[in-house]
C-alpha cells in the first residue's frame, strides 16, 4: 500500500533555508522562484504528486512551518 | 519577653534566616563572614524547615543562584565581604533589572583589592550609588548591633518582596564578630508553594498553569523605547521607596548645635564620643541612617536650622559624607573624621575631632 | 490514480504539525540555524510528555537569549555563562519541576566553565542542552573554545593558530568523567535522522531527572551558516565533514535507564 502525502508552508514564516529540499528523499520540494513578503524563496511541493507525507522536512525545519498530510492508496 | 541569646553577628543572620522562613541560603566563604555558612550548615535546617543551603563555587555562582530562586518566588539570601560582593555585583545588577526580591549580606573589611580581613565601612558606595552596571538601586541597611543584624533579616525580606528589589545588609567586620545578646525573631513557617503561587504566581517561574500566560525573568528588552520606559518604572519604584522606607535613629538631636552622622559600627563609637563631648558641655546630638538607601536626607534638613556644623565618621576615607552635603547643600560646615584600611576610631580621636574641626576653639 | 492535493489536506489526514508548546512567534535566528530545530524538539518533548506545567528553562546570552519568545513555559534569563547556577537553585527549590538549561558554546565553553563544571560535580539533577557551532553567532561570528584548528572567524582571520590561539574544548568529554554526570551524548539535528535521534536523547534526558541521578549533557553540533560564510545546507555538508570529526556523535556516558 502506498502513501501519498502533502505539506502545507507557513509561506510568510518561511525563510527559505532549504534544508527541507535537501532532505526531501523524492524530490517533492524546491524553493519557489517568488519570494514571500520578507524577501525568502519559500520552500512548495515543486512536485506534489511524488509526496509520500513522510515528515522529513517538517522534522529538519529550523521554523516548524511546514504541515503535513497523508493518506493511504 | 523572650529569652536572650549570646552570640555573633554573623551566627544571628544564620539563626535569623531559618527562623523568618527563608527557602534558600547561596554562598562562599570569606572572611570575616564565614560564620553564617558555618553556622547553616552546622544547625541543618534542611532537616527541620527544608531550607537549601548550599555552599557554591564562587561568589559569582552564589548570586546567580540567588537570580535562580528569587525568580522562582522564594526567599533566597546570600552573603560575603566586600572582594565577594564585587564579584557578585554583575549578578546584583541583573537582579535589580529583572526585579528580584533576594537578601544579601556584606560583612565589609577593608579594601581596596585584598585589602585587610579588618573591618572597614569602605563599600558605602558600592551598596548604595551600584556597584554594578546600569540605574538600579538596592535597600540598603546598616544594622549596628547583634540584635540589629537578626532583625535586619525578616525586614529586608519583607522589604524585598514589598518592593521586588534586592536588599543589602551592609554590615561590617565588628559587627558580624562581635558577641552581644539577641532576643530571637519568632518562628515564621516557609511558604509553601501553593502560597507562592498565590503571592507571586503572577510574576514567579513556578511553572506555567494553564490557567496564565508563561512567566518571564529577563532584564532585556533590545527596545530602546520600551527599555527607557522600564528604567522610569524603576526609578519610579525608587520614589517610592524613598517616600516610605527612610529609617532613622536619633540620639539628643532636638537641641543639638553639632551633629554626628555615622551608622553602623562608627555609630557606636560616635555614640561614646557624643557622651564625652557633653561632659565637656559641647552639645552634640547622633543622626545614625539605618536606611543607607533610601537616606534620611529630610531627617538632616530637618535639624539644619539650629546646627553650627556636622561631622560625618565612617570607617572609610569619606564616602556617606557626600550625601550629608548633598543634603546639607552648603548650609552649614560638614566636616569628616574616618579611619581607613581596617582602622576603628576611637572616641577620643571623635571627639578631637568635634573639638577641632566643629567648635574650634 | 493520482488524488487532488485537497482530498489530502484534511484534518483527519494530519501526521506532523507545530506543537503548541511553540509560540507562533517568528524565530529571530539566520534561515537554517541549528537553534529552530532543537528549541522544536524540546517543545515537542514538553507537549508529549506534559510537563508543560512543571518546566521551568533557562536561557543564556548569546543568540539563544531570546528562546523565551519562541517556547510557552516559565523562563529565566541568565548572565553570560550562569545558567546553571540559576538552574541549580531552581530545582534545588523545586526538586519536583523540570529544570533545563539552554546554552551556547560561547556562554557554557567559555564564560561558564566554571558554572558547567561545578553544577556537574555537584551532580545537580537538571538537563543541559548545549549547542555547540564552534562560533560566537550573536556577537557576529568571532573565534570561540570550540573553533576548530585553522577555522577562520572574525577572532582568528587567518584561521584558528593552535600555537597561540589554544585547542578547541571538548566540553563532553571533560565533564564525562565526573560521577555527578549521568548521561551524556553528543547528537546533531541536520537530518531527519539525526533530529529524531537527537529528540530520544532530549527526551531520555528529561526523563531522567526522574530518576535524580545528577546532571544529563546532550551536545548539539550544530551550525552557524551566518558566522561559517555560506548556505544553510553548505554548512550541514561542512559541520559532517568538519565538525564531527572533531566532535564525533554518540553516547559518551549513560547511566540512566
Amino acid at each position: 500500500m502506498a502513501m501519498k502525502g502533502a505539506i502545507v508552508v507557513d509561506i510568510e514564516k518561511c525563510k527559505g533555508c532549504g534544508v527541507c529540499v535537501a532532505n526531501c528523499p523524492t524530490e517533492t520540494l524546491a524553493l519557489h522562484k517568488e519570494v514571500n513578503g520578507k524577501g525568502y524563496n519559500y520552500s512548495y511541493m515543486a512536485n506534489p504528486d511524488t509526496c509520500t507525507g513522510c515528515t522529513n522536512c517538517a522534522v529538519v525545519c529550523p521554523d516548524t512551518v511546514i504541515t503535513v498530510y497523508r493518506v493511504r492508496v | 519577653m523572650a529569652e536572650k541569646i549570646l552570640m555573633k553577628g554573623n551566627e544571628a543572620i544564620a539563626v535569623a534566616a531559618i527562623r523568618c522562613g527563608c527557602d534558600g541560603y547561596f554562598g562562599y566563604p570569606i572572611t570575616p563572614q564565614s560564620e553564617i555558612l558555618e553556622t547553616l550548615t552546622e544547625m541543618r535546617p534542611w532537616d527541620e524547615t527544608g531550607m537549601v543551603v548550599l555552599q557554591a563555587e564562587s561568589e559569582t555562582a552564589s548570586i546567580n543562584m540567588v537570580y535562580g530562586g528569587g525568580a522562582c518566588g522564594k526567599k533566597v539570601m546570600t552573603s560575603s565581604s566586600s572582594p565577594g560582593v564585587s564579584l557578585m555585583c554583575e549578578g546584583i545588577s541583573y537582579i535589580a533589572g529583572a526585579e528580584l526580591p533576594c537578601l544579601l549580606v556584606n560583612v565589609v573589611r577593608g579594601g581596596p583589592g585584598l585589602g585587610t580581613i579588618q573591618p572597614s565601612q569602605s563599600d558605602y558606595f558600592q551598596a548604595v550609588k551600584g556597584g554594578g552596571h546600569g540605574d538600579y538601586k538596592m535597600i540598603v541597611l546598616a544594622p549596628a548591633s547583634v540584635q540589629e543584624m537578626n532583625d535586619f533579616v525578616d525586614m529586608g525580606f519583607e522589604l524585598a518582596f514589598k518592593y521586588r528589589n534586592p536588599v543589602m545588609i551592609l554590615s561590617d567586620g565588628i559587627i558580624g564578630q562581635m558577641m552581644e545578646k539577641v532576643e530571637l525573631s519568632p518562628m515564621k513557617p516557609r511558604w509553601t508553594d501553593e502560597e507562592i503561587k498565590k503571592l507571586h504566581g503572577s510574576w514567579a517561574t513556578t511553572g506555567k498553569d494553564a490557567d496564565r500566560n508563561y512567566n518571564l525573568i529577563t532584564s532585556l528588552d533590545l527596545d530602546a523605547a520600551r527599555q527607557e520606559k522600564f528604567n522610569q518604572k524603576l526609578q519610579a519604584k525608587y520614589r517610592e521607596i524613598e517616600k516610605n522606607e527612610v529609617r532613622v535613629e536619633q540620639t539628643l538631636c532636638d537641641d543639638a548645635e553639632y551633629l554626628i552622622v555615622a551608622y553602623g559600627s562608627s555609630a557606636r563609637v560616635s555614640q561614646k564620643a557624643m557622651e564625652l563631648a557633653h561632659e565637656e558641655g559641647i552639645k552634640v546630638g547622633l543622626l545614625r541612617p539605618i536606611t543607607l538607601y533610601p537616606y534620611p536626607t529630610a531627617q538632616i534638613q530637618a535639624l539644619l536650622p539650629h546646627l553650627k556644623g556636622i561631622l560625618t565618621v565612617e570607617m572609610s576615607a569619606g564616602q556617606m559624607i557626600e550625601d550629608v552635603r548633598l543634603a546639607v547643600e552648603g548650609k552649614v560646615p560638614v566636616e569628616f573624621y574616618g579611619r581607613a584600611g581596617g582602622m576603628i576610631p576611637s572616641p577620643e580621636e571623635v571627639l578631637e575631632a568635634i573639638k577641632t574641626k566643629l567648635v574650634k576653639k | 490514480m493520482i488524488m487532488d492535493i485537497k482530498d489530502i489536506i484534511k484534518p483527519e489526514n494530519l501526521v506532523y504539525q507545530k506543537t503548541s508548546v511553540l509560540t507562533d512567534n517568528a524565530m529571530h535566528y539566520c534561515p537554517g540555524c541549528s537553534h529552530g530545530t532543537v528549541h522544536k524538539l524540546i517543545a515537542e518533548i514538553i507537549d508529549e510528555m506534559g510537563i508543560q506545567d512543571k518546566v521551568i528553562g533557562v536561557s543564556p546570552v548569546g543568540c539563544a537569549v531570546l528562546a523565551y519568545n519562541y517556547l510557552e513555559i516559565d523562563w529565566q534569563q541568565a548572565a553570560h555563562g550562569r545558567a546553571p547556577a540559576l538552574a541549580t537553585a531552581t530545582k534545588r527549590l523545586y526538586p519536583n519541576k523540570y529544570v533545563f538549561t539552554y546554552q551556547g558554546d560561547g556562554d557554557l565553553a567559555s564564560i561558564g566553565t566554571a558554572e558547567i563544571i561545578h553544577a556537574c560535580s555537584r551532580g545537580e539533577n537538571i538537563t543541559v542542552i548545549f549547542i555547540n557551532n564552534g562560533i560566537y553567532g550573536m556577537t557576529g561570528g568571532q573565534m570561540a573554545p570550540t573553533t576548530l584548528p585553522g577555522m577562520k572567524t572574525s577572532t582568528s582571520p587567518y584561521g584558528r593558530d593552535t600555537s597561540t590561539m589554544g585547542f578547541p574544548l571538548k566540553i563532553a568529554d571533560m565533564i564525562a568523567m565526573l560521577p555527578g554526570v549521568c548521561y551524556v551524548t553528543r547528537q546533531s539535528v541536520q537530518t531527519p535522522v539525526a533530529a529524531r535521534k537527537a529528540k530520544r536523547a532530549i527526551a531520555k534526558a528529561f526523563r531522567g531527572q526522574e530518576q535524580c541521578k545528577g546532571l544529563s549533557f546532550i551536545e548539539i553540533v550544530s551550525t552557524c551558516n551566518s558566522g561559517w560564510k555560506m548556505t544553510p545546507v553548505d554548512a550541514n555538508k561542512w559541520m559532517e565533514e568538519h565538525m564531527f570529526p572533531e566532535y564525533p556523535l554518540g553516547d559518551i556516558k549513560d547511566y540512566l535507564q
